[in-house]
């Protein structure tokens, strides 16, 4: 394995890295939104969220990303691997996202609400105000572990022909005949991300505790 | 449409194998990485350093690296250092391994949380080591991690799509190679992301009604 092949994985990583972030920033407001749509009981789209998240949570990210990126050109709609996989990505991670969100909003103390709507507050105001500021502190551990979930899904991409850290990786692996090198590259890019989102999990878990106990 | 869905229906055997398939991968993890967490855990809290350590060390590491990575390692990787398995074997391994540690981290957690009181009395009504795992301690951690090892194997089931990369038959590869034959992608996978929601409500079912034992016992 070459420094060119090192650099070809780093490039790949910059990809997965993108796609993530991507993943992430979208997927935290439809998340939140699928979850709001569940919490206010709007008629029959509420149902439908549910079938969709508990449908999605069950799906494989891969078995996701297939369906995208073959049936989606068959109805007429073109699409590329990249977009397929940012798609699938949002997709995947918006659901569990929407569970997290879903959880805190089912756990917010109703008497707050109750006190903002008799002081007069109107609906965006006390979402805005009462509601998010809190879910946000509650959600933000299972949210943070979320991302770590969708890093962890992301050498999937690979199947439909993302180049990133895991294509990479591969492909030097086949042209090298000596697959092990090229993967422990892959891991030691990954173990470091993921390592650091779950130790930035840890830290606000215990950051949240601490300020309980001083309360 | 509908005629594509007919398409499928005539492939249903190999569908069905490729269900089959992933039950019996997603089963034999299951049971495997359980077996090989409750090993472990007792090694994540042991009082020798040496030994906490490494199987700390063992199981942040499988936390912190892809599934799919893992896999191409012990499919692809392993040969170059002398260990040669078929897809099965390497998918098989793969699978209990990583998820070993999941369940170790999950059992630890149960552990920890449980209440000495009972332990102890079963010490001073002289239970022996093995009586006092088994009647004491296990039944009321197996209910307590019920819910979460649930979700583990929800988990597990996703995994297994991923090793259709390494040509294993389970039931991605399966709806892959109908729409590669019969090219009605939509249909093929539409039914396997069906089937694969089924199993998880299976699941779901199962862990529900283990809360309610746990609930009736309370």
């Amino acid at each position: 394995m070459t420094a060119s092949d090192i650099a070809a994985i780093f490039q790949g990583a910059i990809v997965t890295v993108t796609l993530s972030l991507i993943g992430i920033l979208i997927g935290l407001p439809i998340g939140l939104g699928l979850a709001l749509i569940r919490w206010a009981n709007v008629p029959i789209v509420a149902g439908i969220v549910t079938l969709y998240v508990s449908m999605l949570r069950a799906t494989p990210l891969v078995t996701l990303l297939l369906l995208l990126f073959f049936a989606l050109p068959n109805i007429g709609v073109p699409i590329n691997p990249i977009s397929a996989a940012i798609v699938a990505l949002v997709m995947n991670t918006s659901a569990f996202n929407s569970e997290v969100w879903r959880s805190a909003l089912m756990n917010f103390p109703k008497d707050q609400y109750e006190a903002a709507q008799s002081v007069g507050m109107r609906a965006g105001q006390r979402f805005r105000r009462i509601v998010f500021p809190q879910i946000l502190r509650t959600s933000l551990p299972a949210l943070v572990n979320e991302m770590s979930l969708l890093i962890k899904v992301t050498p999937v991409l690979a199947v439909v022909g993302v180049v990133d850290i895991t294509r990479a990786a591969v492909r030097i692996g086949a042209e090298t005949y000596e697959p092990l090198p090229p993967f422990l590259v892959a891991v030691a890019i990954y173990a470091p991300i993921v390592f650091g989102l779950v130790s930035l999990q840890r830290w606000i878990e215990r950051r949240q505790v601490a300020a309980e106990a001083a309360a | 449409m509908i005629r594509d869905f007919g398409i499928v229906w005539t492939e249903r055997g190999l569908l069905l194998n490729g269900l089959a398939n992933t039950a019996i991968l997603s089963l034999v993890s299951v049971v495997g990485a359980l077996l090989l967490g409750f090993v472990l855990t007792p090694a994540l809290m042991s009082k020798k350093p040496a030994v906490s350590r490494a199987a700390r060390a063992f199981v942040d590491g499988m936390r912190c690296i892809p599934f799919l990575l893992f896999a191409y390692i012990v499919y692809y990787g392993f040969p170059s250092i002398g260990i040669n398995l078929d897809n099965w074997g390497a998918g098989l391994l793969a699978l209990t391994i990583y998820n070993a540690a999941y369940m170790a981290e999950i059992l630890r957690g149960a552990w920890t949380a449980q209440p000495r009181e009972p332990i102890e009395a079963g010490v001073a009504f002289g239970f022996s080591n093995v009586a006092l795992f088994r009647r004491i301690v296990l039944p009321p951690l197996l209910l307590a991690a019920g819910p979460v090892i649930g979700n583990q194997m929800i988990q597990i089931i996703k995994d297994t799509a991923f090793l259709t990369i390494i040509a294993l038959p389970e039931l991605t590869h399966a709806a892959s190679s109908i729409q590669a034959r019969h090219y009605v992608p939509f249909a093929a996978f539409i039914t396997a992301v069906l089937l694969y929601w089924g199993l998880c409500l299976v699941i779901e079912a199962g862990v529900s009604s283990i809360d309610r034992l746990a609930a009736a016992r309370r």
